[in-house]
Parts: C-alpha cells; structure tokens; sequence
C-alpha cells in the first residue's frame, strides 16, 4: 500500500534528476581518475633529468611485465628509484590529507574543520620539532645514529597523542561533544605552536634549519623504505571510508537523528577520529606540515558533485592525490635546480583560491 | 482500538538534569493503529518524555517495545521500529531535497532494491507535498517546507522498516510548528493515515483543538507530570484548562462530531470589555 500515488510527470522528472546526478558523479570520478593516472605519468617525467611520458609508461610496464632489458640504464633507475616513489608518496599524502579533511568536515559538521585547525597537524608537528631539536641532546651516541629515523615516528606518535588527548576531553559519559572538541582543538593547536615555537627559539642554526624546512613540507625525502611505512596506515584509511560515506551522511541531520536513523553514532565517530589521527600522523611524518589541502580539495567536490559522502571521500582522494602531486611538480621546476617546499605551494595556490571561492559565493559562502 | 496489546509501554519514567526533574512518574501506553497526542504548557516536559521513549534520552524508569528493553535493541533494529521528527532539524551540508528524504531510507532500507528504494523516497515526497522540490537545496526552503521534507524522511523510514519490523512507532515532536493552516491538517490527516495502517503514532502538538480533532488518546502534561490521558472529551475540562494551561476558557463542544473545542476569542473580549 503506498500513502500517495506520486504525479507522473513529477515522479519522472525525479527519475530523471536522480540518474542526472548519478551520471555527473561518474563522469566527474572517471575525469578525475584519469587526470590522476596522466599526471602521474608527467610528474614522473619532470626533475633534473626529463624523461618523455612515453618512455615513462614504457619503463613502468617493463617493471610490471618483468621485462628486464628495458629496466637497466640511467632513466629506468631515476623512474624506478627516485621519481615513482617520489609521486606515489604524493599521491597517498594528498588523498590522505584530503580524506582526512572531508571526515572531520563531516565529523564536525563544520565545513572549515580540517586537521590543521584542531591542532593535530599542530600536534605532530610539535612531537617532530622536538625530535629535530631535542633528539640530539638527549638521544645522542645511545638508540639513534640517525636522528631522521626518529623524526617519523615522532610525528606520527604526536599527531595520535593530541587526538587521543582532544578526544578525552570532549568525551563525558560515553558522548563526544563535537563543538568542545572543536575549541579544545583551537587551543591545544596554539598551545602546541607555542611549545614548538619555544623549541626553535633554543634550537642551533642547523636545527633551525631542519625545522623550517619541514615545517613547510617536502615530497623530497621520498623513498621506498617511507613508501612502506606510509602505505600500510594511508591505504587502510582510503580502504575503510565507504563504511563510513553513510553514517557522515546521517550525521549531517545531527547526532540525535543520526541515532535515529539506525546510525552507530559513537561508532562512526570514534572510527573516523581514529582514521583521520592515524593518515595525518603519517602524512606529517613523511612530508612534513602540508596545509590547505584537507581544506580546498572536499569543498570544491561539494561544489561540483554536492556533500554526499558516498561521492564526496572517493572524490576527495583523487582530488587530494591530483593537487598534491600537481604541487609537487610546480615546487620542482619553478626554482630548478633547487627546490620549493611544497607546503609554499599548496598554501600559495590554496589560499587565494579559497579567497575568490568566499567572494564569489558571497552571501552563503559557509553553506557549502 | 484502545485494548490492543501496547507496542511501546513506558512505565515510571524519570529524568533529572541541573537538579531539577523534567520528567517524573510518568507511564504511557502506545498502541498500534492509535495516535495519541501528547499537550501540556511551555517546559511541561512533553518533549523530553519523547526522548525517553525514543531512547535518545535515558532516564530511570523502563520503556519495552514489544517484548524487549528499549536499552536492549541495536539501533539499526531499533530505526525499524520506530521513526522520530524532532522539532529542529538544521543540516551542515547543501544536500537537495532528494537526498534528506533518502537519508530515511538509506540505514534502514539497505535490504531493499535500489528501484524500491528510489519509489519509496517518491512516494514519501509526494505524501508530504514536496515532491516538486526535490531538486532544491534543503537550504533555500523555508521553514515549512524544510518541515515537510522531514516529515518525507520520517515517513521513508517507516515505508523502509516496514519490512523488518511489524509494529511499527512513529514520533512527531511538534511537527506542524512552521505550517500553513492548509498543511497542518495535510501533515496531521497523514498522521492519522500512519496510523490506519496498524502504527503507533505518537504527536507533540501545541494547539488544543486540533490535539482533540485528531487524538484518539490525549496524555496532558505538567511539570514533567501525567495529569490526566485519555479519549480526549472526556480528557479535557475547563478546570484542566485553568490548572496546566492557565487560562480562564471553557469548552464547547461542536455540533456534529461532539468533540470539545475552544474559542481564544471568549478571552480576548473578557479584556476588551
């Protein structure tokens, strides 16, 4: 028994909507997944040494088919060794950042929520400053001979502990307040800033120099030895997030209704905290503090195919993965042979476009 | 109709919060193929007994659904059994129309075909007038129509758990605050359709005379009491009228159904005159 029988003409003109959207989502997945894999190709190609893109897609293919003569000279080893795991690090750090931004933003219900507003880049950052200044000092001669080793590691263990501090202090009674969590992160994010501020101010100029280079980020240090730690934390994230497209959908009515709706509220939430500590703890750790990405990348897919979620994360991490790697390129060829820190880049191109996204929405800039 | 087995019984239910009780010694029945109508004056605890009925509240006391602990059901069964309107619902995202009604559908109908699906967010926007509007932003309704396009989740979900559960409940916690005289009665007839069909339905209304033109059972409360439930002419008096709802009125009673109603104009010209 139905409750109305829907207009016919009406109920087609839904239809019609409804397969209208869906054929926009595909296109816009199938568009951004190619442009993906091309400049993939491409930033492969561009350094010191540029290699033609077929050459590249030549070299690959040979590495995939294990046909070796192609793999032995001087553009197989710079593809192989230096530039694939330069690109793909790319890719999983900005997929990883910008599904990182699309959880909270959902999390949070606040499309400016990002991981570098609540303080757990901050975080991380803190834990790896003190690793470059303090490391030294406390650590010499004993566990470390290489202080970089730590460096990793540091970040990742200081982006968990602040979300695992933030989480404790918006959680009473088994319910995570969402708008505590958010200003417990503004100030733990300051308080952090404060610290590693404090550990530049007694830092040497070698130390100095560390930290201000990786606190602007860099896709510099990539290899396959960090490849193969980043991976195993980033890939799970991106593995994980349609189980969680549904219930960020209800929670967008609010946690009542979201609860009404069926959805495991504290479930959802405690998983997606987890996930986002964990991707950027990995992220920081491997390229250092990259801004704007978490930011720029969800709210441009909220504009082009709308918020649902289902659409949003997967489209997200192409489009984290595009902007990042894109990033790269231009950090790479615009002071050739030196290189720009990425996070210049990112925030440089970030922030202004953010800008004209505010002005030219003007009026309902915060709905999207 | 009144005897039938409860769906949902809440006995004793209590709820404290900054000291003071918003809801105390409170026990309702909800009955298939009955709605009742819960009324009662500002901060009279109507809608906090709603959430403890809903479980989004936990208080002391006991709600059973059917044989079961409300406490007891995993909440995806729960969304099955029973769909809520809450009185505000704000939405962070720019989602259309289409998808807020799907939303309903979504958690709880994912057994179901996508054709099934996609049929039953139609019906669901055509029952609730707003079926032109599914391509719109939900945010560029006004407050009615954002009501109405609730209304169309509330009622997906229940489309969507019918098949899981039997018995089903249905909360509307003020759910014709923002209508027109004209979908007040649409949203409330509909109500009452729900109902036909073997639901509990459950309304938080403000207006008395329309709380005594559709309850079958009217519950009246007070600070965070029960004072009286019932059919509602024999529920409401004109001395309930001046104890909870403090106003100098009284009843009449009209020509064809006999049901009580009441006339504001008996106050204003004891003022002007």
């Amino acid at each position: 028994m139905t409750l109305a029988a829907p207009v016919p003409a009406m109920a087609a003109s839904l239809s019609g909507l409804i397969a209208g959207r869906r054929r926009i989502g595909l296109y816009v997945l199938g568009g951004l997944a190619l442009a993906c894999l091309l400049l993939a190709v491409v930033a492969i190609g561009q350094g010191a040494i540029g290699i033609p893109p077929g050459r590249v897609t030549e070299i690959l293919w040979a590495r995939l088919t294990g046909d070796g003569a192609l793999l032995e000279g001087r553009d197989a080893l710079v593809v192989l060794n230096i530039r694939l795991p330069r690109v793909l690090l790319g890719l999983l750090v900005g997929a990883g950042l910008a599904v990182s931004g699309a959880l909270m933003q959902g999390l949070f219900r606040n499309p400016l929520a990002d991981p570098g507003l609540v303080g757990v880049s901050a975080g991380a950052g803190l834990a790896a400053a003190a690793t470059i200044v303090l490391g030294d000092r406390f650590l010499a001669g004993t566990l470390m001979k290489l202080p970089f080793a730590m460096l990793p590691f540091g970040a990742f263990c200081g982006g968990l502990i602040s979300t695992l501090v933030l989480y404790l202090i918006a959680t009473r009674d088994g319910r995570t307040s969402v708008a505590t969590m958010l200003l417990a992160g503004v100030a733990l994010g300051a308080l952090s800033g404060a610290l590693t501020g404090l550990l530049a101010f007694i830092s040497d100029d070698r130390q100095l120099r560390d930290l201000t280079f990786w606190s602007l980020g860099s896709l510099g240090g990539a290899s396959w030895s960090k490849l193969s730690i980043v991976a195993p934390i980033i890939l799970p994230l991106l593995l994980t997030m349609p189980l969680l497209a549904r219930g960020l959908n209800g929670l967008m009515l609010g946690e009542a209704e979201a609860y009404h709706l069926g959805i495991p509220v504290q479930r959802i939430k405690a998983l997606a905290i987890l996930l986002v500590a964990l991707a950027v703890g990995a992220s920081v750790a491997a390229a250092g503090l990259i801004g704007f990405v978490g930011i720029v990348v969800p709210h441009l897919i909220r504009l082009s195919v709308g918020p649902d979620h289902r659409l949003l994360l997967p489209l997200s991490a192409l489009g984290g993965a595009i902007l990042l790697v894109a990033a790269d390129i231009v950090a790479r060829l615009i002071v050739a042979p030196a290189e720009l820190p990425i996070g210049i880049v990112t925030a440089a191109i970030g922030a202004p476009f953010f800008l004209w996204l505010l002005l030219r929405r003007a009026g309902g800039a915060l709905d999207v | 109709m009144s005897e039938a087995v409860p769906v949902l019984s809440g006995r004793n239910l209590g709820f404290h919060a900054g000291g003071r009780a918003l809801v105390a010694e409170a026990s309702l029945d909800l009955r298939p193929g009955s709605t009742t109508i819960l009324i009662g004056p500002n901060g009279a605890g109507k809608s906090t007994l709603l959430k403890l009925l809903t479980g989004e509240l936990a208080g002391s006391g006991g709600v059973r659904i059917g044989d079961e602990t409300l406490g007891a059901i995993p909440a995806w069964r729960l969304a099955c059994l029973r769909a809520v309107m809450a009185q505000h619902s704000r939405l962070a995202f720019p989602f259309s129309v289409y998808e807020v009604a799907r939303l309903g559908v979504d958690g709880v109908g994912r057994a179901l075909t996508r054709q099934r699906r996609e049929a039953i967010v139609a019906e669901a926007l055509a029952a609730a007038g707003v079926l032109d509007l599914a391509g719109r932003r939900y945010q560029t309704l006004s407050g009615g129509e954002q009501q109405r396009v609730q209304f169309a989740r509330v009622l997906c979900q229940l489309e969507a758990g019918r098949s899981v559960a039997e018995r089903q409940i249905l909360f509307l916690d003020e759910p014709i605050a923002s209508l027109d005289l004209c979908h007040q009665l649409a949203l409330l007839d509909m109500a009452r359709t729900i109902a036909a069909r073997g639901v509990a339905v459950l309304v938080v209304l403000h207006d008395l005379n329309l709380a005594v033109t559709y309850a079958d059972h009217l519950v009246v409360m007070d600070r965070g009491r029960i004072i009286a439930q019932g059919p509602p002419a024999e529920t409401l008096d004109d001395a309930l009228l001046r104890q909870v709802f403090r106003v100098g009125l009284s009843l009449s009673r009209a020509p064809a159904p006999g049901l009580p109603f009441l006339l504001p104009q008996q106050h204003r010209s004891r003022h002007a005159g």
